[in-house]
């Protein structure tokens, strides 16, 4: 078994229009800056993915990654948590003038949601969001004396994921804070495909320190020296 | 009208926090709290995107820009510290394991209902952790002026704000006084030794009741 890709352009090479895309990181953090950017130039060459959900923490931020995918026009719907950064221009304008749609969804139940897909949890409850405005509309019931709220599962047909060190049957390691969102990504799209820092053959991880196993993964393009996109942004980077 | 500065409201709600408590402080202003923990108190802050025991910020040109808080700061790791993914970090918040959340509000009702995410529904909305936050942990507190900045109360009898959550709250650390919520009510602990009760009440959306004299609310200059 070997799931290496062995090009971005490749591994992106899938992703069709109306897609919905998991994207890993939080932030900056995780952030799959290379697949994303592979998949903007697919568009600009293309016309093609458009129409795309994606589910991010965040919504972008400056002129690269998520937002510069906003900018081109390639998105239709955000799900996340907090639309919001440094500088969320991309997301804001577009928003604003209603040409891009918003599932806003409380951040521990947006992992939540996404975990419950990856294991076959079609909904859940919880009590965030009781009695405010984002739980309007959904089904609440009352557990012990208290009130939840019904969430359901929420999966995607790709996930983008960034990881420190893969082998080639998709086991993964996660670099410091970086690993937030991307192992419940992995396991709730049907299609995960991972770059990795590091691509190593099967042994080389020691079991004991795999935080995803590559049964949850599909696909794997070694990025040997990722960015990283915060320090980009700071650096002031824009793409396309 | 003399009141506490953000830093001794910070500086009173740590004063609060005992020993190996898990705590989690809220973007902003709570970050604060962390700064003026009483001496032997080691307290383990957890931040949303998956670390626990995490500590101050590093210096100017050595951040890590993986390693960073649920406000997007860059922060460094204590001994002990950990890495966790997003599920685990919320199961630590709804599942009951903190001990203490620390958060900011636009408004706290008497019954504990807190608004802190938006005060209206106009631009960009944006919740983050904030709803998860507010269930859970042990202790709900908030830091917040006693006041908003058009003197409008902020302690109030039922929000105007669209909710965070329902009934979350347990003590506010204003920069008057320290009010705990009990049964629906809001019930004075400490005040401020300049400023009389009825002026603390005509600065408040709702009955502040008492059990006894409130003590003084006593901070040092920082």
């Amino acid at each position: 078994m070997d799931k290496t890709i062995t090009t971005l352009a490749k591994a992106v090479a899938k992703i069709e229009d109306g897609s919905s895309v998991m994207i890993g990181g939080f932030g900056g953090s995780g952030a799959p800056i290379e697949m994303i950017h592979a998949l903007i130039d697919r568009f600009v060459e293309t016309g093609s993915p458009k129409n795309l959900t994606v589910i991010n923490n965040n919504a972008g931020n400056g002129y690269i990654g998520i937002a510069a995918m906003i900018d081109q026009g390639m998105v239709k719907k955000m799900i996340c948590s907090f639309p919001r950064s440094s500088n969320p221009r991309a997301f804001n304008e577009k928003y604003l003038a209603g040409e891009i749609e918003l599932e806003l969804v409380p951040q521990g139940t947006l992992a939540e949601r996404i975990r419950a897909a990856g294991a076959g949890i079609p909904a859940f409850y919880t009590p965030t969001s009781f009695g405010t405005e984002l739980a309007n509309g959904k089904p609440c019931a009352e557990f012990d004396g208290k009130m939840y709220v019904q969430e359901r599962w929420l999966k995607a047909d790709y996930a983008l994921i960034k990881a420190e060190c893969a082998d080639t049957h998709g086991n993964l390691t996660y670099r410091l804070a970086a690993r937030n969102f991307n192992p419940l990504m992995c396991m709730a799209a049907t299609d995960c495909i991972v770059q990795a820092k590091r691509l190593v053959q099967p042994g080389e991880i020691n079991p004991e320190n795999i935080i995803t196993p590559g049964i949850f993964v599909d696909g794997i393009v070694e990025v040997p020296d990722p960015q990283q996109e915060e320090a980009m942004i700071r650096e002031g980077v824009k793409y396309a | 009208m003399i009141k506490l500065s953000n830093a001794q409201i910070a500086w009173r709600a740590a004063q609060d926090l005992t020993d190996g408590a898990y705590v989690n402080l809220g973007i902003g202003f709570p970050e604060m709290v962390a700064k003026f923990q009483p001496k032997d108190c080691n307290v383990i802050f957890h931040t949303e995107n998956g670390v626990l025991d995490f500590g101050e910020a590093p210096a100017e040109g050595e951040e890590d820009w993986d390693l960073i808080n649920a406000g997007k700061k860059a922060i460094t790791l204590k001994p002990g510290a950990s890495f966790f993914h997003h599920a685990d970090s919320f199961a630590m918040v709804r599942g009951g394991h903190l001990d203490v959340a620390i958060l900011g509000a636009y408004q706290v009702a008497q019954n504990g209902d807190l608004a802190n995410w938006r005060v209206g529904s106009k631009g960009v909305p944006a919740v983050g952790g904030a709803m998860d936050l507010v269930h859970g942990a042990k202790r709900v507190a908030v830091i917040t002026e006693h006041v908003a900045k058009n003197g409008e109360p902020k302690l109030v009898e039922s929000c105007t704000f669209p909710l965070t959550g329902v009934g979350c709250v347990t003590r506010v650390y204003t920069s008057l006084a320290v009010i705990d919520v009990e049964q629906g009510h809001f019930v004075l602990r400490e005040k401020l030794p300049d400023i009389s009760i009825d002026e603390l009440q005509s600065m408040t959306g709702a009955e502040l009741k008492y059990d006894r004299a409130p003590n003084d609310l006593i901070v040092p200059e920082l």
